[in-house]
């Protein structure tokens, strides 16, 4: 295979480490949602945690994306 | 739409290289001992984020009034902020340790915020910057351990209550994750400041290559995107911090 080619797959597939970021943060959310219709009283509380489990999921997409763009810009 | 299409090479040519955003300038060419101690403009908006916060805290408070002005609101809303957090996440022993806990999340939202600014830079999208402050969390844990525990403080990667046959494992998994910790706290904040601005940037040259039959569409989107971008500016500095109190809490509190 043209190396060239080689890393642009390798670029391609390392990206879909963002298919989990897209389900844990959908899941997140749903979840924070559920749990806020149930007892809209208690959901303000729990405000914060929901932005830290937002940004901690998206975060660890986000390690897969450098490893892309490592391949694409570093090799 | 061809203009979507074109390949690198190509890009390159036209001169779209959403990369170029990082590079870093120098404006004093400067070496010390063989050292390149340039001033750049990094350092430039570091100061600048320093200058701000000195700006907002002193002439904010200025006034220490019962009934606080604008800027004085904010710089009490911020202290409130960080000071719950603390107390929230590393208990009330917690707060001896404020003062550095709070400079920390100032300086990395300002340089966050710095970075949206069109035509500035991003200090935090630069994977050694955030790599020295994990660095210095991960050391001021430690040293805060073994301070206040002795060496008690190695029993972290002992957990009670696990069966003996499993005990070895645990332990190599405990150091393992305890170790990786400044690794994962400076690639969350690199990794998100960078991949925002890229593709900030790459939607930026949908806007210019689709011209303006389509270019609108993109725009849109961008307006919406940059938007996200202030909360995950934000975001970041909340979650470095909070993670922060989080590892305090583990050298403070050693009994679970």
């Amino acid at each position: 295979m043209d190396p060239a080619a080689a890393k642009l797959i390798g670029a391609g597939i390392a990206s879909t480490a963002l298919i989990g970021a897209g389900l844990g943060i959908g899941n997140i959310f749903g979840s924070y949602l559920s749990g806020a219709l149930r007892n809209p009283s208690a959901a303000p509380g729990q405000f914060p945690n929901l932005l830290l489990g937002f940004a901690l999921a998206e975060a660890t997409g986000l390690f897969g994306l450098i490893v892309a763009l490592i391949i694409l810009f570093v090799f | 739409m061809l203009a979507l299409f074109i390949s690198s090479a190509q890009a390159a040519e036209k001169g779209i290289d959403p990369m170029s955003q990082f590079e870093i300038k120098r404006f004093v060419p400067l070496e010390i001992f063989g050292v390149d101690v340039s001033f750049t403009n990094s350092a430039m908006l570091m100061l600048t984020a320093v200058a701000l916060t000195a700006l907002l805290l002193v002439y904010g408070m200025r006034e220490r009034a019962l009934v606080p002005n604008r800027l004085q609101s904010v710089a009490e809303i911020s202290y409130e902020f960080v000071a719950n957090m603390v107390r929230e996440n590393a208990g009330r022993e917690g707060m001896q340790y404020f003062p550095f806990i709070f400079s920390l999340f100032i300086f990395i939202l300002f340089l966050n915020m710095l970075g949206m600014v069109p035509y500035s830079f991003t200090v935090t999208s630069h994977i050694i910057v955030t790599f020295a402050l994990a660095a210095m969390v991960f050391l001021f844990v430690i040293a805060v351990g073994f301070i206040k525990n002795g060496p008690g403080f190695l029993k972290l990667f002992v957990p009670s209550g696990v069966p003996i046959a499993m005990l070895p494992l645990i332990t190599v998994l405990e150091v393992f994750s305890f170790f990786i910790r400044p690794i994962s706290l400076s690639v969350r904040l690199f990794a998100n400041m960078m991949a925002g601005h890229m593709m900030l940037k790459v939607f930026a040259y949908f806007v210019v290559g689709l011209g303006l039959l389509g270019g609108w569409a993109p725009l849109l989107f961008m307006v919406a995107f940059t938007g996200l971008e202030f909360l995950v500016a934000f975001l970041q500095a909340f979650v470095f911090t909070v993670l922060t109190c989080i590892y305090l809490n583990d050298a403070l509190h050693m009994h679970h």
